[in-house]
């Protein structure tokens, strides 16, 4: 089957690109666009490896086809610094050991950033409910809450007051 | 990586057009149980997340998907707190277990889709493709390598053997959807489109005891919504035993609705899943029920009326054992939980 | 304040960042023009001989550039040297279901995947060998026919220390057990993946997934009759390895070969379920323990038995049969010792090494009795053991050097921060709390090949702005390995790790370290940075001295400064000191290397394993709750204290520590590598149980510093031994909560159910199973072990 054109929104920019229609958004990301920050644990949605954002909500790009998520935002590891400012996720990893082989890391960042997108003070159950689909083999998953944790109180604190949710 | 198979995809943007496109195609004539469930070349595929898994596997070799996620509703619709609700075929298991009304008037329906796999899987995930998920098996849900290891099995290849009881004449895989023993206990019905037209059947009458053919409708007709009635007085829990956490798909799931009528138990619907290759509504445990005063004899009676209706096999994680003992301690639970919700709510 | 700048700092990792922003390059990452894409071909057959293979429809098809079958690399390979029994593809057999057999390069993965279907073997089935008890008796089917050993006995050991049979009349009494330890997989979250290019000027690159691209070069030379001067081997930053990447594997060699046939980069990426094929993980061990003790507990006799379950191929397994007897010794006083293990061929998948390589299954059991002997005398477990520790600077009966020790301190904080002795024994039925101890290495004594050579060998150079580059052959297996260096690196030079670059991985790069596996890049590449900076320090200080006017050893070194240590406002800046030096001395670059000390083993046949320069302490307590109607284990907490010598960098120590532990909750509770008929059960990350954050225990890690003479800056390990102590301190807790001891592994809910149904006091084996006698093979099996050692004394 011929390769289609395919236009897809991934973190801010518009892309056109020619792709196999039956592969998904997982291996357009990585293959096509060279966005190989997103990772693949099992390519059957039993790891969590392959989650970034569509529209701010946690996917699977494994089982997901470009074609079905149309004109919505895709955002992935990649997309979650701001410019040259990383994001708080980024920085609380970094300094918690939250990342250990680093491979489970950017679908883990992409849930918690969901979680942190919708409270800012998340408590520890909360916080092992939106990672619940992502599995860590490194960590035993302490230090990302802590991490998680921490990148929360720094958003708080960024937030004005009366803000705080 | 594993990669799906090539397909071709129909992406109809109304319900009506997604009927005539399935009959076009000629998807109502096919049947797994003589072609294997390879052997079907026109499928449905809402979120994609049990669909496309049996694809990398090679389970399904459809030539054509007709995707049904722009023509399905989505929503979740209320009409006035003593009207029952409407649920969009296309709602996600998330937006399902979170919607402020399933969770306060039908709680068993909002557990039992926040208990679903994962967040990521949930919120892509519909409702409606849980009604129709695929029957497990462990001797099925494994790859095309495997499956080619082991000789293959009567899911796939009708004139194979069952591979979980050889001598059995039908599939045993097992009916594993977390939603339905909830929606069963809160008495649903679906909403069924196809170019003949809609109707409405108990989402009882959907499912069949065999693992091949689970479910009653043709294969292009659509499940486009789920209807739940009225609420009034009932409460309503759902139990899951899994190995983790997330990602398990249910070894034992049971949901209990009960409704009060003063003292004495005025309805009573208990329901199973993961034991038997169809949900199982289990009628005699809601007779003990009816008419007692929630006690523990009426509540050990109908634990005992769920545990002898359970019959699983030795075809998931768990041992056959230890799954039917389950089942009894969580109608017990179920039970003695609403007991107290409603002691809590006088 | 702290006399260090670097070490023990909480500083991020140097590599972090990548794996934060999405731009580490995993090896599955690298994408080159006209790279081509690879798959395996794979044995359906748990055993049968290979007839005929037709590749000729697959090379037919559209889109397939070349394929290749075991007989283009007939060379025997395998990772340790004296035991190679491997094919890159199966050449005459297939062993085991998932055994490579042919492979595919393509345009592109779609048309790999098809062209699979499209080669024709044709095999003669064989009966496979399953069991152990089988492997021992089944003279007439032979997985490896050439193996030299009756059955399929794949190695045997034997030894004996000290008067055990005198050990064993003294004692007031003697505990005789079997436990079973099921086996398990690593399921690094990233599938191994290998990337070739051979390119115009004959040179071939590889990189790949591996914990040990020095003994993968060895390999690649060996099959593909390349010299090593042509090849180069890149260890990508591996997604988890576990031990798991530590062996050649069938998709590296053919991405070479193919790369070299097509002159195309070739790209191999396994699925998930092929990584459970690859496995080389846990052996399942079936184990006989009987201890003596005096009417005080004192340990008078201890002989083991282990029976592991190899699956088809060595991989590591002679050293593993050693390893379950060899540590049995290090943490507690034991005068007389007797060890007999067997290891045999199976027709399932090779194991090997996994944290904790072969010493993970008989702590277990050591454990499991010494809390019932505890139990028996009326002592807190704690306090018992705390009473029979083996001292600190001591040999062991089967002649192990011990220096630093930390086991009495690690039992007396775990106890201190759980309460241990207000709960033990004390709690509500379905309740329990439970405790283990353990140790390990840091590094093996002995590299895998025999030579003189160092085992870890760095450079580390001075760049004019400042800068230092460190080049070592360590894998970075996300343990923290680059770290480890950088902090070493820039603690002797008075820099920040920021400053530090580290080169390591890559054969051509960097000086030979033997990878990522026992434990040992802290310890020995830790000592090889430290040597190589130390002298770079020495140059920079001098010159430093010579500016300043002070004599050389009153420079000191830290944040980026070089001072006068009786007047720091005397300084200049790192880089300033650097340029002086380099003026001086000529370019800045030294070079350390690092090997054991002599001495430190006795003098045996077998002897070689169980050594290390200084061995890792641990102790961990579990409290669990058991849910009696369902059989659901709960694991509530794990408090676990570990002895890292020094901790260089404490996140990343605890990091070690709590994802040990996890992992040893998974396989105490849940992991099972485990088959129906020769097929695997699991092989899906849905089936086989990886715990989630929902399941996961609250954990505390508590780091236990006793400043090893030897270690770099007094470090030790601290990736492997946290794993051991966890699986017999919650089977100990279980017993606690129901009193129901669990002498096997994975304690499930179907087995606890079952054990409070029927009022069991003990779920475990009774022994090997009596079915074709394995009892007289092995008499027969020692027999002729007996004959054969007796003959080369002769």
């Amino acid at each position: 089957m011929a390769k289609a054109l395919l236009t897809l929104r991934v973190n801010g920019e518009r892309q056109t690109v020619a792709a196999e229609p039956h592969h998904t958004l997982l291996e357009v990301l990585r293959e096509d666009l060279g966005l190989t920050g997103t990772k693949h644990g099992c390519e059957l949605g039993e790891c969590g490896a392959c989650t970034v954002l569509v529209d701010g909500v946690p996917v699977l790009s494994c089982l997901t086809l470009p074609s079905e998520i149309g004109d919505a935002e895709v955002t992935t590891v990649e997309g979650l610094a701001k410019g040259p400012e990383l994001h708080p996720l980024q920085t609380a990893f970094a300094e918690e050991a939250a990342a250990q082989c680093g491979y489970c890391t950017p679908g883990m960042l992409l849930s918690a950033k969901s979680l942190l997108d919708h409270t800012t003070a998340p408590t520890r159950e909360e916080m092992a409910e939106a990672i619940a689909g992502n599995l860590c083999r490194c960590t035993g998953y302490t230090a990302i809450y802590e991490a998680i944790d921490k990148a929360a109180e720094r958003i708080r604190e960024k937030q004005p007051a009366g803000a705080r949710s | 990586m594993l990669r799906l198979p090539r397909f071709r995809m129909e992406v109809p943007r109304t319900l009506d057009e997604a009927a005539r496109v399935l009959r076009e195609l000629g998807a109502g004539q096919q049947d797994p149980g003589t072609t294997g469930m390879p052997g079907m070349k026109v499928l449905m595929v809402a979120g994609g997340t049990d669909v496309y898994p049996n694809m990398k596997r090679r389970q399904l070799t459809p030539e054509v998907l007709v995707s049904l996620r722009r023509a399905l509703a989505r929503d979740v619709r209320a009409d006035g707190p003593s009207a029952g609700v409407t649920i969009g075929a296309g709602a996600t298991l998330s937006s399902v277990s979170a919607h402020p009304v399933v969770r306060s008037r039908y709680a068993a329906l909002a557990m039992a889709a926040g208990l679903v796999s994962t967040p990521q899987l949930r919120n892509m995930g519909t409702i409606g493709g849980n009604v129709c998920l695929d029957t497990r098996c462990n001797w099925y849900d494994e790859s095309q390598f495997w499956r080619t290891a082991e000789g293959f099995c009567m899911k796939t290849h009708p004139n194979v053997v069952c591979r979980v009881a050889t001598s059995s004449p039908r599939c045993l895989a097992v009916a594993s959807a977390d939603t339905v023993p909830a929606l069963l206990a809160l008495g649903a019905t679906v909403r069924i489109q196809s170019a003949q037209g809609e109707r409405s059947v108990d989402l009882g009458e959907l499912y069949r005891e065999d693992g091949i053919r689970y479910l009653t409708i043709a294969r292009d007709e659509i499940v486009s919504a789920v209807e739940l009635p009225p609420a009034e007085g009932w409460r309503s829990t759902y139990l899951k035993l899994r190995d983790r956490g997330s990602f398990d798909f249910p070894i034992v799931g049971l949901a209990a609705a009960v409704r009060m009528d003063g003292e004495r138990v005025a309805g009573a619907r208990v329901a199973l899943t993961a034991v038997a290759s169809r949900p199982i509504l289990v009628d005699a445990a809601a007779a003990a029920l009816r008419g007692s005063r929630l006690d523990d004899a009426a509540i050990e009676a109908a634990a005992e009326a769920a545990f002898k209706a359970a019959r699983p096999m030795d075809n998931t994680s768990g041992t056959i054992a230890q799954r039917k003992r389950t089942v009894s301690v969580f109608a017990t639970r179920a039970l003695r939980e609403l007991r107290e919700r409603r002691a809590e709510a006088a | 304040m702290s006399e260090f700048s670097v070490v023990g700092k909480r500083l991020p990792k140097v590599n972090v960042w990548a794996h934060l922003t999405g731009t580490a390059r995993y090896a599955d990452d690298i994408q080159l023009p006209r790279m081509l894409y690879g798959r395996l071909l794979r044995s359906p057959h748990a055993h049968a001989r290979i007839k005929r293979i037709d590749t000729s429809r697959a090379l037919a098809r559209e889109g397939v550039v070349a394929v290749c079958t075991g007989a283009d690399m007939p060379e025997r390979m395998g990772i340790m040297p004296s035991t190679q029994d491997e094919y890159a593809l199966a050449l005459d057999k297939v062993r085991y279901v998932g055994d490579p057999v042919a492979a595919v390069a393509a345009v592109d993965e779609d048309t790999a995947y098809d062209a699979l279907s499209l080669i024709d073997v044709e095999y003669e089935p064989l009966e496979p060998i399953l069991t152990v008890e089988e492997a021992l008796t089944r003279e007439d089917v032979k997985i490896h026919e050439d193996s030299g050993r009756p059955a399929n006995v794949f190695k045997d050991v034997h030894l004996e220390f000290g008067d055990v049979e005198g050990g064993f009349q003294r004692a007031h009494r003697v505990y005789d057990n079997w436990y079973f330890f099921e086996g398990t997989t690593h399921a690094p979250l990233e599938a191994h993946s290998a990337v070739a290019s051979y390119d115009g000027d004959g040179k071939l690159t590889l990189w790949t997934s591996t914990q040990v691209p020095h003994y993968l070069h060895r390999e690649l030379e060996k099959v593909l009759g390349v010299p090593r001067s042509k090849i180069r081997v890149v260890a990508t930053p591996n997604g988890g390895g576990f031990g798991g990447k530590s062996d050649p594997f069938a998709h590296e060699f053919a991405a070479c070969l193919l790369s070299m046939r097509t002159k195309r980069p070739v790209k191999f990426t396994l699925d998930r379920e092929e990584v459970f094929y690859a496995h080389r993980g846990r052996h399942p061990v079936l184990m006989h323990l009987r201890t003596g003790v005096s009417a005080e507990g004192d340990i008078t006799a201890v002989h083991f038995e282990s029976y592991l379950d190899g699956g088809a191929y060595a991989s590591y397994g002679i050293a593993t049969t050693y390893y379950t007897g060899a540590l049995m010794t290090v943490t507690y006083k034991l005068p007389a010792y007797k060890f007999d293990g067997v290891r045999v061929y199976t027709n399932k998948p090779a194991c090997g090494p996994k944290r904790g390589h072969g010493t993970t299954q008989p702590r277990f059991a050591f454990e499991c009795q010494l809390d019932q002997i505890a139990e028996d005398l009326g002592l807190d477990p704690i306090a018992y053991r705390e009473r029979i520790l083996q001292p600190a600077n001591s040999r062991t009966v089967n002649g192990l050097r011990i220096t630093s020790m930390g086991l009495g301190q690690c039992l007396e904080e775990v106890k201190r921060s759980t309460r241990f002795p207000e709960k033990h024994g004390l709690l509500p039925r379905g309740k329990g709390i439970g405790v283990a101890g353990s140790a390990y290495i840091s590094g093996a004594g002995l590299p895998i090949y025999w030579n003189e050579m160092p085992h870890s060998g760095a450079s580390v150079k001075i760049d004019r702005g400042g800068g230092v580059t460190v080049y070592c052959g360590t894998a970075e297996i996300g343990q923290g390995s680059d770290n480890v260096l950088a902090v070493v690196a820039a603690e002797q030079l008075g820099v920040l790790t920021d400053d530090v670059h580290v080169v390591s991985g890559d054969t051509s790069l960097a000086p030979v370290d033997l990878g990522s596996y026992s434990s040992r890049v802290t310890f020995m590449a830790g000592n090889a940075v430290h040597e190589a900076a130390g002298k770079l320090r020495a140059l920079v200080a001098e010159a430093a001295a010579a500016k300043l006017g002070v004599p050389p050893d009153r420079i000191g070194l830290a944040q980026r400064r070089v001072y006068d240590l009786a007047d720091p406002s005397k300084s200049l800046t790192f880089a300033e000191a650097a340029v002086l030096a380099e003026a001086r001395n000529g370019t800045l670059v030294s070079v350390g290397s690092y090997k054991p000390p002599k001495g430190i083993s006795g003098d045996y046949k077998g002897s070689g394993v169980g050594p290390t320069a200084a061995y890792s302490y641990q102790a961990a307590v579990a409290e669990v709750s058991v849910d009696l109607e369902t059989g659901i284990v709960t694991v509530d907490r794990i408090t676990e204290a570990h002895d890292c010598g020094r901790a260089l960098n404490p996140p990343a120590v605890e990091g070690q520590i709590e994802g040990a532990a996890y992992m040893g909750y998974g396989e105490a509770l849940a992991e099972e590598q485990v088959f129906r008929g020769g097929l695997h059960k699991k092989p899906s990350l849905l089936e086989y149980k990886l715990p989630t954050s929902m399941d996961t225990p609250e954990m505390k890690a508590i780091i236990v510093e006793t400043i090893d003479p030897e270690g770099p800056f007094g470090a030790k390990e601290a990736g492997e031994g946290p794993l051991n102590p966890v699986i017999p301190a919650i089977a100990n807790a279980v017993y606690d909560a129901i009193g129901v001891r669990f002498d096997e592994t994975p304690i499930t809910p179907a087995k606890v159910l079952d054990a409070l149904q029927k009022s069991k006091s003990r779920v475990g084996p009774e022994g090997l199973s009596s079915q074709r006698d394995p009892k007289a093979a092995l008499r027969r099996l020692h027999a002729t072990t007996d004959a054969r050692e007796k003959k080369k004394v002769m």
